[in-house]
C-alpha cells in the first residue's frame, strides 16, 4: 500500500531545508505587545482591562464575546497603554490592547492538574475554553467549538494534522521534534473525551524523523497511530486530511464531525495540553521566520503581540532585498506592506522572499489546458469558476460547485496563463455568501 | 523599514510551465514528423511549412497592431497552428493557398473570435476545410517520388491493396504530416510524457472508432484492415494532436471522454458511408461545435458531494 493522500494537489518549491535544522530560540519581546481582538473566528473579544492598568503574564485582558469566541491573554507583564485600532496580517485594523512590556515577564501563576484523567468532559472544554485555545494552523477556530459536536458518540477520529504542507515552514516540524510529549499529552486529552476514537497523526513523509519519534512514543498506545502521508500540498487541508486518514469525503456544507472526525493542528494540540494539564493559557507559540531575503532563518518561541518587526531584527534583517514579506506561508499566506504587525494565536510564519516571481507575471489568455482541473483537490474547474467569478455569473458559478473551493491556490499555482483564478474565485464565493448570509 | 513591500493575493509561488512552454513542447513533439515529411516528400514540402508559419505569425502580428491589440505572437500558438496546417497540406499545393490558408487559420478561425483561447474550432482544420472546399483538386491530389498516386486509405476505400508496414513508416502518398505513424507517436508519447496531453481524448477516439470499423466496415475482424485504417487518412495525427487542442476541446474529465468517442463515431460514419477516404479533419470541426454542450452535461462533481446535487432552496 502507498502513502496515503487526496486526489489533485500540487508540488511548490518546499524551502523548508532553510530552518528545519534551526532548534527554537525565545525571542523576549522589547518594546509594545498589541493584542488584536479578533485573532479567531466568530464574536470579537470584550477587554476586559483599561487603559493604565497593570497586568501579569497569563493575565486575560479579554474576554469571549459569544460562544464562538475566544480570550486573549496578556503573554508579559506590563501596563496597558492604550485600545485603539490597529492594522492586523491580513490588512485591515481590528481594534487592539497595546501593552507596555515592563520586561520583568511575572507570572500570574498557573495551577497544574495533578490527574486530568479524573477531569470530565465538561471540565475539560472549560479548561480548554478558558485558556483561548483556538485552531492555531491558521483557521482560529475556537477549539471548544469543536470538541463540543452534535453526536459526540459518532467521533472515531481525532486526528492530529501534523502534515504542514505549507512550504517554508518549520514550526510544527520543531514541535514535533522538541516537544512531542505535549503533541501527545494532548493527543490524550482529547481522546479521553472521545471513547471511542483513535488518535491519528497525519504526518507528512517528508519528515521522517518526526515519523519515526512519534512512532516510537506512541508504541504502548493502544489508541494512537501513525499515518505516513504523501509529501504534496495541500495535504494539511482539513478535508485532504480527512480523506487520506479515513478515505471519507466531506464537502463545505459539512463538518468534519459529519465524518466522525475531528481535527487538529499540532500548535493546537500543544495549547490543549498546556491549557488542561498544566494550566496554561495560549501566550506562546512556535513561530518560522524565513525565506531566501533574511540572513538567519530561524524558528522562534513567539511570545503573542511581538511584532514581526522585532522577529525580523533578530533573524539579522535582510542580506538581499526582499521583495515580498508573507505572513504564514506563500500558498495562503497574507502579503504585508510593512513588517510593524503584530503577531498572533494564528500566525506560524514570517516568510521573506527575495525573488518574488508571482507579482510580476501578467495573466494572458486562458487556453482551457486543464491544469487547474488537475490541481484542484475539489475536483472543480477553476478556469470556469474564475470566468464566471470575473463576469459576475453567480449562479453558474454556483452551479459548478464554485462554494466548495477550499482557497488553497493550487490553480493558481499551476496555472500557464498566470491568471488568477485563486483570487477571483476567493472573491466571488465572498459575495455569494454575503448575499446567502443577508436573505 | 519604511519600504513597502509587494501586496499580491496568495499563492506567492507559482509553476514553472507557462503558455509558451507548452506552445514549444507542442512544437518539439512534432519535429519528427516534420523532419521525415521533408525527407519524405522533399523541398517543396519544406517550402509549404516555412511559407504556412510564416502566413500565420505575420497574420496575428499584422491583426494585432491594426487592431491596436497587443502583440500576442510570442506565445507560439501561430507558430503552432501553422505547423499543424502545414503536416495537413500535401507538398504538391501551390505556395499561396498554404498562405491563404494560413490567413483564414489566424484571421477568420481564432482573432476574430478574441484570440488564443477563444476560438471555438481548432484553426488549423478550420483553415483545411475551407482549403478542402474552395481548392477541392489541388487538395486532394497526391503524388510520391513525382508520380501521382492516391493516399492509402483511398486505395483502401476502392477495395484495393495497400502495404501496412509503409502506413506505419509513412513512405507513401499523403499530406506532409500525416503519413509516419510511427514519427507522429514518437512525438505522442513526448507529449503525454511531458504532461502536456492527456490521453483520455486519443484512447477515447481510438477505441471508439476501431470498434466502428471492426462493427461497420465489412471486414469482420480483419486486424490488418482496422490496422490500415488506424494508419491511414491522418487519424494519429487528428487524435493526438489536433483533437487535443486545449482550446477546443473540453476540460472536463468526463467531457474529454465523451468528445473522443464522439470523434471516434464521426469519423468512422465519414470514413464508410462519406463520398470522401477521410473524415477526420471534418469530425474534429464537429466534435469542437460539441463543446460547449458536451462540458455543461459533464460537470464534474465537487469533492465530497454524494447524493445528486439537491436543488438550491433559496432561488
Amino acid at each position: 500500500m502507498g502513502l496515503m493522500t487526496f486526489k489533485g494537489g500540487v508540488h511548490p518549491y518546499d524551502g523548508k531545508e532553510l530552518s528545519k535544522a534551526k532548534p527554537v530560540r525565545k525571542l523576549l519581546p522589547k518594546g509594545e505587545l498589541v493584542y488584536p481582538l479578533s485573532q479567531h473566528i466568530g464574536a470579537p473579544a470584550t477587554p476586559v482591562v483599561n487603559v493604565g492598568d497593570y497586568v501579569l503574564r497569563g493575565q486575560k485582558i479579554a474576554e469571549a464575546g459569544g460562544f464562538v469566541s475566544s480570550p486573549i491573554f496578556a503573554s508579559v507583564s506590563g501596563t496597558v497603554k492604550a485600545i485603539e485600532p490597529r492594522r492586523v496580517a491580513i490588512g485591515n485594523m481590528v481594534n487592539s490592547i497595546i501593552i507596555e512590556n515592563d520586561g520583568a515577564y511575572t507570572e500570574i501563576g498557573f495551577t497544574a492538574c495533578e490527574d486530568y484523567s479524573k477531569l470530565s468532559n465538561e471540565e475539560i472544554i472549560g479548561k480548554i475554553k478558558d485558556a483561548g485555545v483556538v485552531g492555531m494552523g491558521g483557521a482560529g477556530f475556537p477549539t471548544h467549538v469543536k470538541l463540543s459536536p452534535k453526536n459526540p458518540d459518532d467521533i472515531d477520529h481525532i486526528i492530529a494534522n501534523c502534515a504542514e504542507c505549507e512550504p517554508y515552514l518549520t514550526a510544527d516540524y520543531r514541535r514535533m521534534l522538541e516537544n512531542p510529549e505535549k503533541l501527545i499529552g494532548g493527543m490524550k486529552i482529547v481522546l479521553q473525551m472521545f471513547p471511542e476514537a483513535l488518535g491519528v497523526f497525519g504526518i507528512e513523509d517528508n519528515k521522517q524523523d518526526c515519523i519515526d519519534k512519534i512512532n516510537n512514543l506512541i508504541k504502548d498506545e493502544k489508541r494512537m497511530v501513525v499515518v505516513p502521508l504523501r509529501t504534496k500540498y495541500p495535504q494539511g487541508g482539513e478535508r485532504q486530511l480527512i480523506y487520506a486518514c479515513t478515505k471519507r469525503a466531506i464537502n463545505a456544507k459539512m463538518l468534519p464531525a459529519d465524518a466522525g472526525c475531528i481535527v487538529d493542528n499540532v500548535e493546537t494540540l500543544v495549547a490543549i495540553y498546556n491549557a488542561v494539564a498544566l494550566g496554561m493559557p495560549v501566550m506562546n507559540r512556535i513561530f518560522t521566520v524565513t525565506g531566501g531575503a533574511v540572513c538567519e532563518p530561524r524558528n522562534y518561541d513567539m511570545y503573542m503581540g511581538t511584532s514581526f518587526e522585532e522577529f525580523l531584527e533578530e533573524s539579522g534583517g535582510f542580506m538581499k532585498e526582499c521583495e515580498k514579506m508573507i505572513a504564514g506561508g506563500p500558498m495562503m499566506g497574507f502579503a504585508l506592506q510593512d513588517a510593524k504587525i503584530p503577531t498572533t494565536k494564528t500566525t506560524s510564519a514570517l516568510v521573506c522572499l527575495d525573488n518574488d516571481e508571482a507579482s510580476k507575471y501578467t495573466p494572458s489568455a486562458c487556453i482551457n489546458c486543464g491544469r487547474c482541473v488537475d490541481a484542484c483537490p475539489e475536483q472543480l474547474v477553476p478556469s470556469k469558476l474564475a470566468k464566471f467569478a470575473d463576469t459576475g455569473r453567480k449562479g453558474e458559478f454556483e452551479k459548478w460547485y464554485g462554494l466548495e473551493c477550499v482557497e488553497c491556490g493550487s490553480c493558481t499555482f499551476m496555472c500557464p496563463a498566470r491568471k488568477h483564478l485563486a483570487q477571483s474565485i476567493k472573491t466571488m464565493k465572498k459575495q455569494i455568501l454575503a448575499d446567502k448570509r443577508k436573505k | 523599514m519604511d519600504k513597502k513591500f509587494n501586496v499580491t493575493s496568495a499563492p506567492h509561488d507559482r509553476g514553472r510551465m507557462d503558455t509558451q512552454k507548452i506552445m514549444l513542447c507542442v512544437l518539439i513533439s512534432l519535429l519528427p514528423a516534420t523532419f521525415f515529411g521533408i525527407y519524405n516528400f522533399g523541398y517543396k514540402a519544406a517550402i509549404i511549412i516555412i511559407v504556412t508559419i510564416l502566413s500565420c505569425v505575420i497574420s496575428e502580428l499584422l491583426f494585432n497592431i491594426i487592431i491596436k491589440k497587443e502583440n500576442t505572437i510570442k506565445d507560439l500558438s501561430a507558430v503552432v497552428t501553422g505547423l499543424l496546417l502545414a503536416l495537413n497540406l500535401p507538398h504538391t499545393l501551390p505556395w499561396w493557398m498554404a498562405v491563404l490558408g494560413g490567413v483564414f487559420a489566424i484571421v477568420v478561425v481564432k482573432m476574430l473570435f478574441g484570440g488564443l483561447g477563444q476560438n471555438f474550432m481548432n484553426p488549423a482544420l478550420g483553415a483545411r476545410c475551407f482549403l478542402l472546399i474552395s481548392f477541392t483538386s489541388a487538395m486532394t491530389s497526391f503524388s510520391y517520388d513525382g508520380i501521382t498516386e492516391a493516399t492509402p486509405l483511398a486505395l483502401l476505400k476502392e477495395g484495393e491493396e495497400v502495404d501496412p508496414l509503409k502506413m506505419l513508416l509513412g513512405t507513401e502518398a499523403g499530406t506532409i504530416g500525416e503519413t509516419s505513424v510511427i514519427c507522429l507517436l514518437i512525438g505522442a508519447i513526448f507529449l503525454i510524457l511531458m504532461g502536456i496531453i492527456d490521453i483520455k481524448i486519443p484512447a477515447a477516439y481510438i477505441v471508439t472508432f476501431s470498434i466502428f470499423i471492426l462493427l461497420f466496415g465489412g471486414h469482420g475482424l480483419d486486424m490488418t484492415y482496422l490496422i490500415e485504417h488506424l494508419c491511414g487518412g491522418g487519424l494519429i495525427l487528428g487524435a493526438f494532436f489536433m483533437a487535443t487542442d486545449y482550446v477546443t476541446s473540453p476540460i472536463t474529465p468526463a467531457g474529454k471522454i465523451i468528445f473522443g468517442i464522439v470523434l471516434g463515431i464521426l469519423t468512422g460514419i465519414f470514413r464508410l458511408f462519406g463520398s470522401n477516404a477521410e473524415g477526420v479533419s471534418y469530425a474534429i470541426i464537429i466534435g469542437n461545435l460539441l463543446v460547449p454542450l458536451i462540458e455543461k452535461a459533464t460537470i464534474p462533481r465537487a469533492f465530497g458531494i454524494t447524493k445528486v446535487k439537491e436543488v438550491s432552496k433559496d432561488e
